[in-house]
């Protein structure tokens, strides 16, 4: 703006190499050897040489570094280092040097392959290299493999012998005196004679990692910012678990040392020895297979490097690619019908917390005036301002907020609170598809939780019983535009993996506009007006159904004026099933919908029509064919419509609907009489031998099947009984029809019998020896011993019963548990797989390294989203909006 | 090696759950790479040692073409370049 342009020397990573770090390499690095095992003096001081050693970085805050003159923010520690009395093998590089001593010679240190082949794979691999990755390693493997096998050197011709790798570090070679250990020291003398284009053939790259540098010699020091002391409020310190590891590294590196000056015998230094591998091995990895972890004085496991990088709360999975953001907000959600299915619900608290940076320009300034004067203690207000400097001021301790109002100039940033139309992320864990995180457009509301609309509940996955979701505020107007355009919940009303609406309507909304659209409905005037009231109808009223004696509508005319005008649509609804069933408009039971001209001619509205994931219906051919814009609109207008109705005419389920009168009970107690009658007889006929055996089957497998058969029947016809004496236009009973809430099967367990329990899809075994329970004699395979509920839950179910009933339902909470283990780690290995893939313009599916996947993205090109039910186009959908008519 | 007995051995192109495959020539070669702007390495994979790559008789660097029936278009077509191993 000054006319200055920055000119800073632009750097770009090109790639990023992985090496060792050379003995030479860790002392040039370190600021300070460790020398002394002693940590604090006895005034409570990091002593000099010790492992808190001031050089390694500042801890206290307000000091200045002694090594780069920082304070704690901004200095980042310095490593220093121990020299080790003897070497000691890297655990992590095990592997590597047991290749490597196997495929060199024991004596020349040559890959033991003679020369003219080796220069024949040199060459190869050169030729590889670069092009083919995967070829050259394969290349490599096969050397060393080769190499391995010679007995017999090539080159100085001397004698192998094999060597066996004892888990974890230690090495034996077989010579011709019986074993012998190969002590550190031996190894890194094989190692270093090793010859670098021999290992370039070996897949090493001796520039940056040669392999002696696998046995450490000197050990770096982590500076303190890594490892912390914390202090306890009893004002004693608590050193980090590394701190311990490298303590104990450090004492016995003394002895050691000391024993080796002192002339100690071989076998008290040896033994030394290998207890100093011991701490340097558990200071790597505490869970190498083979070595007992290191413990605290508590007993628990120290948590050492590698346990620091690993796993679920590692610093990869869990730091690195992990969650836990500034700007972001979690808390219960509850539902609120009245909010358009693109908003949430955010409580005045959390939107006092969250901020947005703007920028105060001449067209905002006012607004912006009055946020700061606000203050960050009331609603619409700011926390912070800051100038155009970029200093920071923080409202809550100005106490004259008038003046820095009156002093704001465009060029100021204000943090000004979350408020009404701001546009946010919402989402709920787990995050299984992308509509997991949809954006929303901020209502502030009284009260302590997120309220969102009940129809995004079926793509969060969310219900109310104590779900917790959470939100995030994008703060840059370009992860603003990207989060309205690609992310507000209408653009997700289309679900990507079928083609369908993912959002729609469910439960109450459902019986809602079955109730309204039923042929019985008709509303006065003042019910008319309520209901489009509601529903934000603001136009004419049509000519009513009934004049006299008393002015009436049809609840399909009111529907239809919420219709766009010229919408056609037929097909069945859910009700259309069993007696009700109608598979042209021809219907008597009022179970075929037909919408002409935006007019609902005929049938019911209920979830084939408007439920969430039904694909195909007249949801989806709204939003499908006039926007999603429209389709929320849609579904915030008619959905309220449907509640309101639901509120005025009243909804709810009584005792009552799911009780069979004493006719029915009777009948239903002879249905179950009757068949244990059956039963019994099979049993019978299976104690004299004469019962016919399935082909396939045993005898014991027969009566089983032959039982389980009869049973299943008296519940279905038990069931039947059951719904012949109940009243269809009960509530129960519409919600079962219309695809609102449950279904038959849910009716026949409340009003008739539970029938059999299941476990892994036998009746229940299992218990006692012979018997299920101690109520029954062993070996009673009857329909009470084995599970059989003839109880309904109205009726109440006995104690027994009730225990099989627990044992049934287990089965289903266990393999629930077991799935979405299953199926997580599934999604994980996907996803890690295919994030990447990209279609591009040519509709070929490939790697950000251009490599193709598909040569058309899934063989059709066809985006599921904008598909209907899969298929790129609907050609009757299209004929019948040309023609008006399919005949 | 039991299948390479005279009597057992079938030949697995005409398997029916066996896709079509077929050699690409020069020119064609060219076209596609051309067509797709890639290296031919940076098609999908098949191995020289794959059953249906040594009934064809092919070597590394060719490129096969295999056609298979597919539920959403009735034919998809997907290329392979034929590397050793
Ligand atoms: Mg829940
Ligand atoms: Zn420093
Ligand atoms: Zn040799
Ligand atoms: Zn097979």
């Amino acid at each position: 703006m000054r006319g200055e342009v920055a000119v800073s020397e632009e750097k770009v990573v090109k790639g990023i190499k992985f090496g060792l770090l050379s003995p030479e390499l860790i002392r040039k690095i370190s600021v300070t050897a460790i020398v002394t095992a002693d940590v604090y003096d006895e005034d409570g001081l990091p002593s000099e040489g010790g492992i808190m050693d001031p050089r390694l970085g500042v801890i206290e805050p307000g000091q200045k570094c002694v090594t780069c003159g920082n304070s704690i923010v901004a200095c980042p520690g310095h490593f220093g280092h121990l020299e080790l009395a003897r070497p000691v093998i890297h655990v992590g590089f095990v592997k590597h040097i047991y290749d490597i001593l196997r495929a060199t010679c024991r004596h020349c240190g040559r890959l033991k392959i003679p020369e003219e082949e080796l220069n024949r794979y040199f060459d190869l691999l050169k030729r590889l290299e670069g092009r083919w990755p995967l070829l050259a390693r394969g290349l490599t493997d096969y050397v060393r493999r080769k190499a391995m096998k010679a007995m017999e050197c090539p080159h100085c011709k001397s004698r192998q012998f094999k060597i066996k790798l004892e888990k974890p570090t230690s090495f034996l070679e077989e010579g011709p005196g019986g074993s012998r250990k190969l002590w550190p020291t031996d190894i890194r003398a094989r190692l270093e004679r090793v010859d670098n284009r021999d290992l370039k053939l070996m897949g090493h790259d001796p520039e940056f990692a040669r392999p002696e540098w696998m046995v450490i010699t000197v050990l770096p020091v982590p500076p303190i910012s890594v490892r912390p002391s914390i202090l306890l409020e009893t004002g004693i310190r608590s050193e980090d678990d590394l701190t311990h590891k490298l303590v104990d590294i450090i004492r016995t590196n003394d002895r050691l040392r000391e024993s080796i000056n002192a002339g100690a015998p071989e076998v008290i230094i040896e033994d030394l020895w290998d207890l100093f591998q011991y701490h340097i091995t558990t200071y790597f990895d505490n869970e190498v297979p083979g070595v007992p972890p290191a413990k605290h004085r508590s007993g628990r496991a120290l948590r050492t490097l590698a346990q620091r990088l690993r796993g679920k709360e590692g610093r990869f999975r869990g730091n690195l690619s992990g969650k836990r953001v500034d700007f972001s907000a979690r808390t219960v959600i509850s539902p609120d019908p009245n909010l358009s299915i693109n908003e949430v619900g955010v409580p005045e608290e959390v939107a006092k917390t969250l901020t947005i940076p703007e920028r105060v320009t001449p067209w905002n300034i006012d607004e912006l005036r009055t946020h700061v004067l606000n203050g960050p203690y009331r609603h619409p207000g700011a926390n912070y301002v800051i100038d155009p400097s970029g200093r920071r001021i923080d409202l809550r301790y100005i106490k004259d907020l008038k003046a820095i109002a009156e002093n704001l100039k465009p060029g100021y940033i204000i943090e000004r609170h979350l408020k009404d139309g701001d546009v946010v992320l919402f989402n709920r864990q787990p995050s299984l598809h992308r509509m997991s995180i949809m954006a929303h457009i901020v209502r502030i509301l009284p009260g302590r939780t997120f309220r969102l609309h009940l129809a995004v509940c079926p793509p969060y996955n969310a219900d109310f019983d104590g779900d917790e979701m959470n939100l995030h505020v994008p703060q840059s107007d370009e992860a603003r535009a990207e989060a309205r355009v690609l992310l507000l919940v209408q653009e997700h009303i289309l679900s990507p993996r079928y083609g369908g609406p993912t959002i729609g309507g469910i439960q109450d909304y459902i019986s809602g506009a079955y109730l309204l659209s039923s042929k019985a409905t008709l509303l006065t005037k003042e019910q008319v007006s309520e209901l489009l009231a509601g529903s934000g109808y603001e136009g004419p009223i049509p000519e009513p159904v009934v004049l006299s004696p008393k002015v009436l509508w049809s609840g399909k005319q009111i529907i239809s004026l919420i219709l766009p005008p010229d919408f056609n649509f037929r097909g069945k609804a859910n009700m259309s099933a069993g007696p009700l069933r109608c598979d042209d408009y021809e219907c008597f039971w009022d179970s075929y919908v037909v919408v002409k001209r935006g007019k609902l001619l005929m049938g019911v509205l209920d979830k084939k029509t408007l439920g969430s994931q039904q694909p195909e219906s007249m949801l989806h051919w709204i939003t499908k064919e006039y926007g999603n814009s429209f389709g929320r609109k849609f579904m915030d207008n008619a959905f309220k419509m449907f509640l309101r109705f639901v509120e005025m005419r009243g909804f709810t389920m009584a005792l009552d609907d799911v009780k069979p009168p004493a006719k029915a009970v009777e009948e239903i107690n002879a249905v179950v009489e009757d068949s244990k009658k059956k039963v019994a007889e099979l049993i019978e006929q299976y104690n004299e031998g004469k019962l016919e055996p399935i082909p396939g089957r045993t005898m014991d497998e027969s009566l089983e099947i032959r039982i389980m058969e009869v049973l299943a029947d008296a519940r279905d016809n038990a069931g039947e009984i059951a719904t012949k004496y109940l009243d269809p236009f009960n509530n129960v009973f519409i919600m079962a029809r219309t695809g609102a809430r449950g279904n038959v099967l849910n009716m026949t367990q409340m009003a008739a019998l539970l029938g059999q329990q299941s476990v892994r899809g036998e009746r229940i075994r299992r218990g006692y020896d012979g018997r299920t329970l101690p109520h029954f004699k062993p070996g009673d395979v009857g329909p009470e011993a084995r599970g059989f509920v003839r109880n309904s839950f109205v009726g109440g179910l006995s104690p027994i019963e009730l225990f099989f009933h627990a044992a049934g339902g287990r089965e289903g909470l266990v393999d629930t548990a077991v799935r979405t283990s299953q199926s997580g780690y599934m999604q994980r290995r996907l996803v890690n797989a295919l994030q990447d893939l990209r279609v591009d313009y040519d509709l070929t599916v490939r790697t950000p390294s251009n490599s193709v996947v598909q040569l058309i993205y899934g063989d059709d090109g066809v985006d599921p989203g904008k598909s209907s039910y899969g298929n790129a186009v609907n050609i009757d959908r299209i004929i019948e909006r040309v023609v008006g008519w399919k005949l | 090696m039991g299948w390479k007995s005279e009597k057992v051995r079938v030949n697995i192109l005409e398997h029916e759950l066996v896709p079509r495959h077929e050699v690409l020539s020069a020119e064609e070669v060219v076209e596609l790479l051309r067509r797709l702007g890639i290296r031919p390495e940076q098609l999908p994979w098949i191995r020289a040692s794959d059953p249906v790559a040594r009934e064809l008789g092919v070597k590394p660097g060719d490129i096969v073409r295999i056609i298979r029936k597919s539920p959403v278009a009735g034919e998809s077509i997907a290329y392979r370049f034929v590397i050793s191993g």
